[in-house]
């Protein structure tokens, strides 16, 4: 049956590892990704490139997620895949506090400001550009 | 050996799926965020402050700590309670992930020091 379910109710084991398969490969592309942007762009004097991934990253959600009415024309799958996945593992926390925490005081206000002023900024704008294309 | 790309990308695969696992989800909910980008924290700072091999670098901190926590979450979950009215709320999950962050990165290299 295409939901899954099989003649006497019960879910196929298959059906129930889809969403960690579509997880697993949207956290794979994303930490090869977000590697990648880090050996791109220089890491001094502020480690650009988890500001790129955590600011870019922040901006697709926004324009995946942000609009109820977008986020339901996508399938739970696409959510799983690209949400979960892929952009949650794309972006970083842990990165961004360690690299944070070893800067000069001076270059650790900015490194905050930057990824939080920006990466909320993202999201704002994700969702405009979610209304305009929607 | 094995590329770095490779143990980058196995190491993503295995936090996308704790972090899902452990049930944190992206909505407005914001301690289980909280909770994954603090303790994702402190073993990354565990991590870099103990001398280990560059290949497990990759696949637990880079790979692992980086895919478990997340930025876009943390971000999209605070600004969607700001703008739900729930300034408080999303003021204080700011600060709190920043805070329990970079605690938690001290914390781990205090550990690794008594290791």
């Amino acid at each position: 049956m295409s939901d899954g379910t099989a003649a006497d109710g019960s879910t196929h084991a298959l059906v129930r590892l889809e969403p960690l398969v579509l997880i697993a490969v949207g956290g794979f592309v994303g930490a090869v990704l977000r590697h990648a942007v880090a050996l791109a762009l220089p890491a001094t004097p502020l480690p650009w490139g988890t500001l790129a991934a955590n600011v870019a990253g922040s901006f697709a959600l926004g324009v995946l997620l942000y609009e109820a009415h977008l986020a339901d024309a996508l399938s739970p799958e696409t959510r799983l895949v690209l949400g979960t996945g892929f952009l949650s593992s794309f972006t970083t926390y842990s990165t961004f506090a360690v690299e944070t925490a070893g800067l000069d005081p001076q270059l650790l206000v900015a490194n905050v400001a930057a990824n939080y002023a920006l990466g909320f900024a993202a999201v704002l704008a994700g969702r405009f550009v979610a209304r305009v294309i929607s | 050996m094995v590329s770095p790309a490779l143990l980058v990308g196995v190491g993503g695969v295995l936090g996308a799926l704790s972090r899902h696992l452990l049930g944190e989800r992206i909505d407005i909910r914001t301690a289980d965020t909280l909770a994954v980008n603090v303790c994702g924290s402190f073993v990354l700072g565990l991590l870099v402050a103990v001398p280990v091999a560059d290949s497990l670098l990759l696949l637990f901190g880079t790979g692992f700590c980086g895919a478990f926590t997340t930025f876009s979450t943390f971000a999209f979950e605070t600004v969607r309670l700001y703008e739900t009215g729930e300034r408080r709320r999303a003021v204080a999950t700011a600060v709190l992930n920043l805070t329990g962050a970079l605690g938690a990165v001290a914390l781990g290299s205090v550990v690794a020091g008594l290791l």
